[in-house]
């Protein structure tokens, strides 16, 4: 059950996280690329390591979806010198964590271990990104197991939405596509196909690694230094490019047995470093990213007890992005709550929102802010963010004059400029019987 | 998920590692003369505080008919009192820069918000207005109603998992309110009126049925005064009733399944378990970890690694409850393998543990992984509060401390006695979820 309610613990978790001590962020260049970063936190005798590499789906062929999540999912599962069970027998005995991850732009490593295990971690990462050894049998087996997690997001309704979203809305690109693959491509993916890729992909001068915790700068760059000698560069980095948006209104429907409709209304957004982003996130706070303080759900939750669950979020990745608006409701309001959202964002172009709308949002999202950094581990996501979306290491001192010069005119202009409510692509996921939106 | 406050949490296993017990040592207690505990931890890491409510009321202090009035309640909490309008609490904590949320459990109905030191009173003195006099406002209860079985629909009817859980336990249990799922049957939902929520309300919503635990960067002296102030002028409520049922030994395995719209069958084996007052719970929680902690685990090893037949496996025993507990093992089955013989194949395993003695290095890997979790849970300051809550509310915070000592002395006996005790299968109840298929239009 852990796995089943794990969503739930970490939207928990994620939403109520104190403040970090002072950062103090060091960023250097190893000799062979590898951008370091780090934090000095000595309070307890933890480190927090991660690593952003520009080694995800993107890099894949349509025929060959779920390459790179393949290859990032058996990095633990051996190396030259040590098999699979030994790995996680090592991480185990010391009680560490190290996962792997992969979506379009990016895969990640993340480790967590002990300060007096740090050796052991580092070595065992050393030989991952030196020698990851890609045993036959053990594709087998995770070629297996990504094959029943495909089946098993058919049982996860808001997976299945943001996946058919994405699809309608990015064709003939990666983006569009699954991480995970499907059945058909998975099973096409072949030993030598994975070796190529993280031959040519997982290279220090394609990585970020940022490292929170008990160890100094220094410590940790000469331990690097040597432990990744004999990793070498590879071909540079290319930015991505922005993938062609649909911006053609429809409406999908992905039939299921269900309870409740699960709708996400959407479109195109704007890439992270757009200038507009910062108007944005405080024009979606009052829209729809305000939690209990949103417009969404005041219109949608309180007032009419249509849903539970009701945000819409701009998802802005290096090249592109994304606006949706995301509900749940019994199948038989599905067409009121739709109505409802359209309404609410429609109304976001139409008036100036009120002064204390746009004050109450900006007190948010300045206050909260350090409160985002209340762990090592989350330290370290938001350093390596910093370097990939070249914030600069100044950012978090200079997150609330961006946040504070957005006026009610820059609100209904970006809204203007970023809500189409004439060209929202419809997705709903439920009893499409039960259902009847037109 | 980026979803809203107000988690129900149905069980609580994953517990063990979150709430790893830290050092209570620095914890100061007081109580008021209304009954009111305050459980005060400065940890000065950084400029923030976490303030927390607990009370002493969750789904087992229900009535049959009633099930999901706790957890409405506490929805209920939030539309507002005498001073403060319907939904102001939530905008009020996020326009000073807060965080806040509150969830309910079978034993507890706890509210919380995570704010900088200097705005930290704010939710103080919102805790104590709602404390009293909250209004539970008519116009809000029928759509407040629609919004809680929407909850249900998304977290328990449209989720195969957690509804295999919630109908494993109302077959495991015979009497004890732990039958009962904490957001309630859709029925009984319906059924709940303003009146039940009121009656509750007075009941239970008292200080001297709750604890304030505050954690993060504050002067101890200071709070304590702002606490009296807040708090203090609170009468003292009714003693709220005390429940001592005790759930009957189960004699013989029960077997329960659930058809629903799923692509791969769970199975979940639920055997009784007692709770940390048992001092058995210490060598149960290392048992779960030698079975299912990591993927060099028993089990992990066996029916994912080598056989093959599910794609992921857990343990979960969770001692930090209030009456007798369960040690659940569950597993999502991979497409073409039988419930049936994952079954045998965990039977297989279990047999093994109740037989033979597992190796030192197995029992040393399972105390590392709790030892290192037990640094790991340090780290923030809410996960601090919460810990000392659970424990408070199940048995008191003191018994954070003793936790690592009594962990350490477990044997490698001590594990094959408890699996013998309490892995039997006349104690245990077996839920399968079988999948349906979608008719396609």
């Amino acid at each position: 059950m852990r796995k089943l309610l794990g969503l739930i613990l970490f939207g928990f978790l994620a939403q109520v996280v104190p403040a970090q001590g002072a950062m103090v962020p060091k960023r250097s260049v190893l000799s062979n690329g590898l951008v370091l970063l780090t934090s000095e936190q000595r309070a307890l005798p933890t480190v927090a390591i991660e690593l952003l590499i520009d080694a995800g789906a993107r890099h894949e062929s349509a025929e060959h979806t779920g390459l790179a999540h393949l290859t990032s999912q058996l990095l633990t599962d051996g190396t030259a010198k040590r098999s699979a069970l030994q790995i996680s027998e090592t991480l185990d005995f010391i009680g560490a964590s190290l996962d792997t991850g992969c979506a379009d732009d990016l895969a990640t490593i993340s480790l967590t271990i002990l300060k007096k295990d740090l050796g052991v971690g580092l070595q065992l990462l050393a030989e991952i990104l030196t020698g990851a050894s890609f045993p036959p049998a053990e594709i087998d087996r995770q070629k297996q197991a990504i094959i029943a997690s495909i089946k098993a997001k058919e049982e996860d309704p808001g997976t299945l939405a943001g996946d058919a979203f994405a699809a309608a809305l990015l064709p003939g690109s990666a983006y569009g596509r699954p991480v995970e693959g499907t059945e058909a491509s998975v099973k096409r993916l072949d030993r030598q196909r994975v070796q190529e890729f993280f031959k040519r992909y997982y290279r220090p001068n394609r990585t970020i690694m940022s490292v929170v915790g008990d160890v100094s700068e220094r410590e940790i760059s000469s331990a690097l230094t040597e432990a990744l000698k004999n990793w070498s560069k590879g071909e540079p980095s290319k930015a991505p490019t922005a993938p062609v948006q649909s911006d053609v209104a429809k409406i999908l429907r992905v039939n299921k047995d269900l309870t409740q409709a699960n709708i996400i209304l959407g479109h195109g957004g704007v890439p992270r470093g757009h200038p507009d982003y910062y108007a944005i996130q405080v024009m979606n706070y009052i829209l729809g990213g305000g939690g209990f303080s949103s417009r969404a759900m005041d219109a949608i939750r309180n007032e009419r007890g249509l849903a539970y669950s009701v945000y819409s979020y701009f998802g802005t990745e290096k090249s592109y992005g994304t606006f949706q608006f995301v509900m749940q409701t019994k199948s038989e309001s599905a067409q009121e709550a739709i109505h409802l959202a359209r309404e609410e964002i429609r109304r976001m172009r139409d008036e100036l929102v009120t002064d204390s709308e746009l004050s109450d949002a900006k007190d948010y999202l300045t206050g909260s802010f350090p409160l985002r950094f209340d762990t090592n581990r989350k330290v370290a996501g938001f350093l390596g963010q910093v370097e990939y979306y070249e914030l600069g290491l100044d950012y978090p001192d200079r997150y609330g004059e961006l946040i504070r010069k957005v006026s009610r005119d820059d609100i209904q202009r970006v809204a203007r400029a970023h809500l189409s409510p004439d060209k929202l692509l419809t997705v709903i996921v439920g009893n499409q019987q039960k259902i009847a939106v037109k | 998920m980026i979803s809203p406050r107000r988690l129900q949490l149905l069980i609580v296993p994953f517990l063990l590692f979150l709430f790893a017990p830290a050092h209570a040592a620095q914890v100061q207690e007081f109580i008021l003369d209304n009954g009111l505990k305050v459980l005060l931890l400065e940890d000065h890491k950084s400029p923030a505080v976490t303030f927390q409510v607990w009370y002493r009321v969750g789904g087992r202090d229900e009535k049959d008919g009633k099930s999901g009035l706790a957890h409405f309640l506490e929805h209920m909490l939030f539309k507002g009192t005498a001073t403060t309008g319907p939904e102001e609490y939530s905008r009020i904590i996020a326009k000073n820069g807060g965080r806040s949320n509150a969830f309910t459990t079978s034993d507890m109905t706890v509210y919380f918000a995570t704010m900088s030191r200097d705005k930290i009173h704010i939710q103080l003195d919102l805790e104590a207005d709602r404390m009293a006099n909250a209004l539970l406002g008519d116009t809000y209860f029928e759509p407040e109603k629609k919004v809680i079985q929407e909850e249900r629909r998304m977290r328990t009817d449209d989720n195969p998992g957690s509804a295999l859980y919630e109908i494993a336990a109302s077959v495991a249990y015979t009497i004890h309110p732990y039958r009962r799922p904490v957001v309630g049957w859709m029925e009984d939902i319906q059924s709940l009126t303003r009146q039940d929520l009121v009656d509750f309300y007075k009941l239970y919503y008292a200080p001297n049925n709750a604890v304030i635990v505050m954690v993060g960067d504050f002067n101890s002296d200071e709070m304590l005064s702002k606490i009296k102030a807040a708090y203090g002028k609170i009468p003292r409520g009714p003693e709220p009733p005390k429940l001592t049922l005790v759930e009957p030994s189960q004699r013989g395995e029960k077997r329960v399944t659930l058809k629903k719209e799923a692509e791969l069958p769970i199975l979940m084996l639920f055997h009784h378990a007692p709770n940390l007052h048992s001092p058995d719970s210490f060598a149960l929680d290392l048992l779960s970890i030698v079975l299912a902690g990591g993927k060099s685990s028993r089990l992990y090893q066996e029916l994912v690694y080598q056989k093959r037949l599910v794609r992921g496996i857990d343990a979960d025993y969770s001692a930090v409850s209030k009456d007798a507990t369960g040690f659940a093992i569950s597993a999502q089955l991979l497409p073409g393998a039988q419930p049936a013989n994952v079954e045998q194949q965990i039977d297989r395993s279990l047999d093994k543990v109740k037989a033979e003695l597992v190796s030192e290095r197995e029992l040393q890997k399972a105390k590392n992984q709790v030892e290192a979790a037990f640094i790991f849970a340090q780290d923030s300051i809410f996960g601090q509060a919460m810990k000392l809550g659970y424990y408070e509310m199940v048995g008191g915070w003191r018994l954070v401390d003793s936790y690592l000592d009594n962990m350490r002395k477990v044997t490698r006996e001590d594990l094959r006695r408890v699996a013998q005790k309490y892995l039997q299968r006349d104690n245990r109840t077996v839920g399968t979820l079988i999948p349906t298929k979608a008719k396609t239009q």
